[in-house]
């Protein structure tokens, strides 16, 4: 446990988090925030750095402790440690940028019941040493801010014809107002896991015709 | 006064339905939705948890927190996590086979995040006992009905062919926005109030 892991391990434990193990799109975590605050591509970075400095505070601080806490009460002890990052992080975003955090709202405070996080401590944290935990974190939390991104920046684009604030298309550009509203957002993820079903489905038909034309 | 009651009702219910408005409950809005009867007593046991969270949550905004507001978030989680663990523990006595069937998601209503959002919400609108009881039921019915709702929706997929590409949790996001879309007809009700 002393010596230091190997730095391909910890660049692996980050790398999963992004791609192959994304949060989002793979394992379907963390949807409730996720929906909510990606009706714009601002809010979507600002929601994506707060469950980052949770997510990443959180794990270091379960790592560390993780021999002290008895087996029984774990959950409980996990949820108080995100709890207390998170009113951190409440209070700085209401201090720092007022008008982010009122189009946040609540949505700051509901970072605590975030299933991504809660389940990343419960599955990784908690066995790994602390170095590993924080990589992990790290990856997960940058797999889920990539995942706001791409919902946010896509509704933003359509539902305004703009992006962070900008418009793209000039004036004569007719708003499609539905992605803005809360259908568009179970829509818009819709068609994002369909694409991702679609690449899963290619690659299985791809190996299986390789693998079959090796065996003719 | 009664009349504020029936819109705070009708308001969580329907207009601002918790999981297809704001999006609320979201992991058993898609876990649990595959069977209509579970569906339908994971709905009753989130109520009865909301109903309970809203009465602590009146009693700790009363009391405690306007001495120590910073243990806002810290209280609640505690109180809704607590009431979870007696209610699992109720529902394991009387009906065991209710308890096997609603699984691991009945201690996941800890981080259900509907509830969480009630108590925050409940504090910020400055609710009475009564008024935070009448939002509680409110919010948890619509929370059943969308559930209820999307359960049979899905019973009824599972007969048709679908593509294998499409099956799985990118058919179910689609649905719930067909959803969303008809219970936005609803965002007109009250407009003449």
């Amino acid at each position: 446990m002393n010596t230091p892991p190997d730095p391909g391990r910890l660049y692996r434990e980050f790398a999963k988090g992004i791609w192959k193990e994304n949060p989002v799109f793979v394992q379907v975590l963390g949807m409730c925030p996720m929906l909510a605050v990606t009706n714009s591509a601002i809010n979507a970075v600002a929601m994506g750095a707060a469950t980052a400095f949770v997510l990443i505070g959180s794990s270091f601080l379960v790592s560390l402790l993780r021999s002290f806490i008895p087996k029984q009460v774990r959950i409980s002890t996990y949820i108080i440690i995100i709890a207390t990052f998170v009113t951190v992080a409440d209070f700085t975003l209401k201090a720092a940028v007022p008008s982010v955090h009122k189009e946040l709202g609540a949505f700051i405070a509901l970072i605590v019941v975030n299933c991504l996080i809660l389940g990343r401590q419960e599955a990784f944290a908690s066995r790994n040493s602390v170095r590993l935990a924080v990589a992990d974190a790290i990856g997960m939390a940058a797999g889920f801010a990539f995942a706001l991104l791409c919902l946010g920046a896509t509704r933003e684009i359509l539902g305004s014809g703009s992006l962070f604030g900008h418009l793209l298309f000039g004036e004569h550009f007719e708003p499609w107002v539905i992605m803005v509203l809360p259908p568009g957002g179970f829509i818009m993820l819709g068609v994002i896991l369909l694409f991702f079903g679609f690449l899963r489905e290619r690659k299985i038909r791809r190996r299986t015709r390789v693998s079959e034309e090796a065996a003719s | 006064m009664n009349s504020n009651l029936v819109w705070i009702f009708i308001s969580a219910m329907l207009v601002n339905n918790f999981t297809l408005y704001y999006f609320l409950g979201l992991c058993p809005f898609f876990g649990v939705s595959g069977r209509l009867k579970t569906a339908f007593r994971l709905g009753l046991a989130t109520i009865f948890v909301m109903v309970i969270t809203s009465l602590c949550v009146s009693f700790l905004n009363a009391f405690i927190l306007p001495y120590a507001p910073y243990l806002r978030l810290i209280s609640f989680i505690v109180v809704i996590a607590s009431t979870v663990q007696f209610v699992e523990m109720v529902i394991k006595k009387l009906s065991p086979a209710l308890f096997r069937a609603l699984g691991i998601f009945l201690p996941l209503i800890t981080t259900n995040c509907a509830i969480l959002y009630l108590a925050i919400s409940q504090t910020k609108a400055d609710y009475s006992v009564i008024e935070g009881l009448v939002f509680a039921v409110g919010a948890g019915g619509g929370f059943t009905l969308a559930l209820v709702l999307m359960a049979g929706l899905r019973e009824e997929v599972e007969l048709s062919n679908v593509p294998a590409m499409v099956k799985g949790t990118a058919l179910n996001m689609i649905i719930a926005g067909i959803l969303s879309l008809a219970f936005m007809g609803f965002a007109g009700l009250f407009s003449g109030t």
